[in-house]
């Protein structure tokens, strides 16, 4: 196509530059960008944009040192360091599963890290160390406090997610860091790896001032190797960048200032779209400009592809679509997820488009469940809580559900505790229906001081519509002075554990070979293995757990203290040598006298 | 922190049938050594030895001078010569001899070879040949410059600091700059103009560093600096004195290679956006660049790639633009040249150089490069260790693992025995030891165990104690003023008995 469009071009100037027809590398690296907007059965509103560039080169021999649309920094990192896969994810907030229902892409608090390597490589540790430094120098993030004590390798939970001939999984390593926070420094470099910057194309949304403004924001970076065609004989790298936020209706600029935004809204939107706008919004709606305070009015020049979604699957029982304006060009129907969905797809490459308006702003009308008991709750879903009192002990408890009518599954529990909570494994039970379950599969590396933390992973059957409980307990270590972090009292993070799952799907998924190139991108990282299931990752709340906290100003109080009696033994030991002593004459009387003599004054008698 | 280099460059001059001075001291072949001596600064001292071997031409280089053209002589003459770096070969030809074309006295081939025309008597000879030994080995200002950090700041020239910083490594960086993506769809040949232009050099440089090679390019990426509207011309003008401005914020976006600490070399070709095309530089004196380029000292240059508008201004949008590569990478490698030193300097006229072809360095610039370096490394050397002296004196409880002991021991010893090579005239293997050197020290001296951070300061350990000094202090204190006030009440005493 790009060959085609160059010839005509050439046609068209002919006094243009460039000698001789141009030889056009064409489908070498293609971008597609995407933005998927869905309303959350509570309310809010996720926005998930994903970015992904496409190469057709192989990054692993090193003879590749000519970017064009891949960003240099990622690639140089990969084939320097002989990375097979990479998946970087750094998340500000929380996916509530349970209201928010199962996310397109979800990833723990903090940073999460996991990397496959090349069977080329043979220090896999020292080459994840490196990486996990460069990489923190790249996204300006924690990651070089990734260390031997927080990487675990997993031998069931995280699978190659791209082409891969084998799974050994010492090639992998799997980090969390659950403190980190996630800020405008790390959006910043993200979207420096993106062709366009934030310049053109939906990009133009991506402002830190309302990014952050939300609930849950989430931003990846996964490179993975895939297939250049259907033949699969040779490799292409892909790179998708994805942010995913979640805004609070309540806290973007509704209540009470809602009246004053939509009518600020309505005069912006008159030139741009319909006319058909009511003057009162009701709480639920939204538009891009609310939730961005800006709108789309074009596409990124270098993209293939860039189109926006708006789920309006029926959230009522009248089964009725959600109404969107501008009225969308085209409506894609999907099974996600187990789920059949309506979209709305907006083409910023279509140029009928921007037609008859200079921008896009996507705005959206639905009624708001107003009872929260009957949101529909997600097929899987956990929980996790700390329990016990006192400094010593305490209990992990993990509560999965499993919310399915009639179609038990497994589900890989991962579980990586720090070293300073020391697992009593044989206190580890699993209670399904008041019954003990006994998972298929265990994997178990305790713990080592100062080394590696715990592993836990294990392969547990979720009977139809049922609640598992696992507990395990623990006793909490006592740390090294400088082993504390700073502000020791706030208390240690434990990080989310990690549930993988194939989903059974409610409704049969039509077995649908497409073309990967061809749909849409928010369906496409996760290989659905078959039609009649589909997998799910899920992450646990992290757990914030106390442990003995010393008084750190102890050290000085005793120094204090110490020194102070020293100094007072001294001082009189000091008075005592030095002093000279002599006899004192008598006294002339102690208070008694005195007061005696007063009183004798004014008795009028003379003193003693 | 004090040097003493001894730079011995071995020189041959050869006589042809015919050449020989009448006023030569002794019958040939004999030996010759000139001693001369760069001043850098008061610990400092350059000497630099010419050992000059004076001998007639063997039957096999006669018959190689009977070539017809100075190239093809020289040519013919490379087997015959000394091939070990550093050291050169000059043949004296015949006042009459028709191997130089009419008017060139002196004629530089691609290797390390001369052709000298025999002047009149020895001396006029001798002043010709010591130029030419410096041109091909190394001057005054090339020494100073590689010696740049010890010189005082007034006596360096302009060019001194233009030049990199020796290093065992370096990173090249080619990115296309396309602002304006909508309007143009640009697209270069970069791969293909690497591996013809850039990658012959540094195949021949690679002796002297490691060389990478990589492109990219950036959309969106715009010059600090607006460009001034000139009416006269219809284009757009960029002055001289606002380009220290114009990288700031493109240097933000080049990033540089994570997985290397080399220094990067950054080679950009901006195309103008559309509403600011045609853009020209501007030179001091307000008249246009003819390159339309410029470099930046130790950082790289930057090219500014004018799009012809288009005959119809209703051309469909973006107009494809393929760069032509020749007229790029000509500016490019003019100022990779520069960026090294290899800036060919002005010559009287009677001096010819042989274009260095294909290779784009001849043998004796490469030679030139290694001095420079060689020097460079030994001064960086010594340096990074005084400094590490100094480090570890201020800390008296440091702790030095055995580890950076031996890289320190290594440095020095690879440093002497750099020294010592220079000192006999063997460049390679001086150059060698200096890179061992550089490593050594370079690896001593940013150990993490050697951070100065991980020590307390005494005045801090001192602190701590307070609470302790300070009520000991109270007695002694109290008791001290105790005896001046009664020394004081002494010395009044004897005055009331009065």
């Amino acid at each position: 196509r790009g060959g085609m469009l160059a010839a005509v071009l050439l046609l068209l100037t002919a006094a243009g530059p460039g000698p001789g027809p141009v030889p056009v590398r064409a489908g070498r690296d293609a971008l597609r960008e995407e933005l998927l907007l869905s309303p959350l059965p509570d309310g809010d509103v996720a926005a998930t944009f994903q970015f992904r560039t496409r190469w057709d080169a192989d990054l692993q021999r090193g003879a590749v040192s000519h970017y064009r649309l891949f960003p240099k920094a990622l690639g140089q990192l990969v084939a320097a360091l002989g990375v097979r896969e990479l998946h970087l994810a750094l998340t500000q907030g929380f996916w509530r599963t349970r209201v928010w229902g199962q996310p397109p892409l979800q990833a723990p608090a903090g940073a999460e890290l996991w990397v496959w390597f090349q069977p080329t490589v043979t220090d896999v540790d020292k080459a994840w160390e490196e990486l996990s430094n460069i990489l923190s120098g790249i996204f300006c993030a924690s990651l070089n406090f990734i260390d031997s004590t927080n990487t675990v390798t997993p031998t069931a939970s995280f699978k190659p997610l791209g082409l891969a001939n084998g799974t050994d999984h010492h090639l992998l390593r799997y980090a969390v860091l659950p403190r980190e926070v996630v800020c405008t420094e790390n959006l910043t470099p993200w979207k420096k790896l993106l062709p366009c910057g934030s310049k053109a194309g939906l990009a133009v949304l991506l402002k830190a001032e309302r990014l952050f403004h939300s609930s849950y924001h989430s931003q990846a970076v996964h490179i993975r190797p895939i297939c250049r065609d259907a033949s699969c004989l040779a490799v292409s790298w892909e790179l998708r960048q994805t942010l995913t936020v979640v805004f609070d209706t309540f806290s973007s600029g509704q209540g009470k200032k809602g009246k004053l935004g939509s009518s600020a809204l309505w005069s912006l939107s008159v030139h741009s779209t319909s006319l058909s706008l009511p003057l009162t919004l009701l709480p639920t709606d939204w538009s891009l400009f609310k939730m961005f305070s800006r709108t789309l009015t074009d596409a990124c020049p270098l993209a293939s592809q860039s189109k926006v979604y708006v789920d309006i699957s029926p959230k009522n029982k009248e089964k009725e679509l959600l109404e969107v304006t501008p009225p969308p060009a085209s409506v894609h129907e999907a099974i996600v997820q187990g789920d059949k969905r309506t979209y709305a797809v907006y083409d910023l490459l279509s140029p009928s488009l921007f037609n008859t308006s200079r921008s896009l702003n996507v705005q959206l009308k639905w009624k708001r469940p107003q009872d929260s008991s009957d949101l529909p709750t997600p097929i899987l879903h956990a929980q996790r809580y700390v329990s016990g009192y006192g400094l010593q002990t305490g209990e992990i408890s993990t509560l999965i559900y499993n919310t399915h009518p009639y179609r038990a599954f497994p589900v890989v529990l991962l579980e990586t505790v720090p070293w300073y909570l020391r697992l009593y494994v044989h206190t580890l039970t699993i209670i399904t229906k008041g019954k003990e379950n006994k998972p298929s599969y265990i994997h178990y590396q305790p713990a080592q001081d100062r080394r590696r933390p715990h592993l836990l992973e294990m392969l547990i059957q979720l009977p139809a519509n049922s609640v598992t409980k696992i507990t395990i307990q623990f006793e909490r270590a006592l740390l090294k002075w400088t082993e504390y972090t700073p502000d020791p009292n706030h208390g240690f993070y434990v990080s989310s554990s990690v549930l993988s799952a194939l989903v059974p799907s409610v409704i049969a998924m039509k077995d649908v070979d497409v073309d990967v190139e061809q749909s849409s991108l928010f369906t496409s990282l996760f290989p659905s293995s078959d039609g009649s299931s589909y997998f799910v990752r899920l992450y646990t709340e992290p757990l914030l757990v106390n442990l003995p906290t010393p008084d750190f100003s102890m050290p000085y109080n005793v120094i204090c203290l110490t020194c102070t009696v020293v100094a007072v033994c001294y001082g009189s030991f000091y008075n005592l040598l030095t002093r000279t002593f002599h006899v004192e004459e008598p006294s002339r009387g102690g208070l008694a006298k005195r007061l005696a003599n007063i009183i004798r004054k004014f008795r009028g008698v003379p003193p003693l | 922190a004090s040097a003493q280099f001894q730079l011995a460059v071995p020189v041959a001059v050869v006589f042809a049938p015919g050449s020989v001075p009448g006023d030569l001291p002794r019958p040939l072949p004999f030996r010759d050594v000139q001693e001369m001596e760069i001043p850098v600064n008061l610990r400092t001292t350059v000497t630099t030895r010419y050992e000059t071997i004076y001998r007639s031409t063997t039957a096999q280089e006669e018959a190689a001078l009977g070539a017809a053209t100075a190239r093809e002589a020289d040519a013919a003459l490379r087997p015959l010569q000394d091939a070990s770096l550093g050291s050169l070969t000059m043949y004296v030809v015949p006042e009459t001899s028709s191997l130089l074309p009419q008017g060139i006295n002196v004629y530089v081939g691609k290797h390390r070879g001369t052709l000298v025309r025999a002047g009149e008597g020895l001396a006029a000879l001798r002043t010709r040949l010591q130029q030419l030994t410096q041109v091909m080995s190394f001057t005054v200002s090339s020494i100073t410059a590689a010696l740049s950090d010890r010189v005082p700041d007034g006596q360096l020239g302009p060019d001194a600091r233009r030049h990199l910083k020796s290093s065992l490594g370096y990173e090249i960086t080619f990115s296309l700059l396309n602002p304006d993506p909508k309007s143009h769809a640009v697209d270069w040949d970069i791969e293909d103009a690497v591996n013809r232009y850039v990658q012959p050099v540094l195949d021949k440089l690679s002796l002297v560093a490691n060389f990478s090679v990589d492109s990219q390019i950036l959309y969106y990426a715009v010059l600090g600096v607006t460009p001034r509207f000139d009416k006269e011309s219809s284009s757009f003008l960029l002055s001289a004195h606002s380009l220290p401005h114009v990288i700031n914020p493109v240097e933000a976006r080049l990033g540089s290679n994570a997985a290397s600490l080399y220094p990067v070399l950054n080679f950009l070709l901006y195309v103008p956006e559309r509403s600011h095309s045609p853009l020209y530089i501007q030179d001091k004196d307000g008249a246009p660049v003819s390159t339309n380029a410029f470099h930046s000292p130790r950082w790289g240059g930057i090219m500014v790639y004018n799009v012809e508008a288009p005959a119809s201004p209703q051309a469909s949008l973006p107009l494809h633009v393929e760069v032509d590569m020749v007229r790029v990478m000509e500016v490019f490698l003019a100022q990779l040249r520069l960026l090294f030193g290899l800036s060919r300097e002005e010559l009287p006229p009677e001096f010819l150089l042989e274009s260095p072809g294909n290779e784009g360095l001849a043998d004796w610039e490469l030679d030139r490069l290694l001095w420079a370096h060689t020097v460079e490394n030994i001064a960086t050397v010594s340096t990074t260790l005084t400094s590490l002296a100094q480090l570890l004196d201020k800390i008296g409880n440091i702790v030095i693992k055995d580890d950076v002991a031996s890289e320190v021991y290594r440095a020095v010893a690879s440093a002497q025995s750099a020294v010592a090579e220079l000192a006999v005239g063997h460049l390679h293997s001086a150059f060698q030891a200096s890179k061992e050197a550089v490593t050594s020290s370079e690896r001593a001296f940013f150990d993490p165990s050697l951070l100065h951070l991980l020590y307390f300061p005494d005045d801090q350990k001192f602190a701590i104690y307070i609470p302790l000094f300070l009520p000991m202090a109270v007695p002694i204190l109290l008791s001290l003023a105790k005896i001046v006030r009664e020394t004081r009440q002494r010395k009044k005493e004897p005055t009331k008995m009065d």
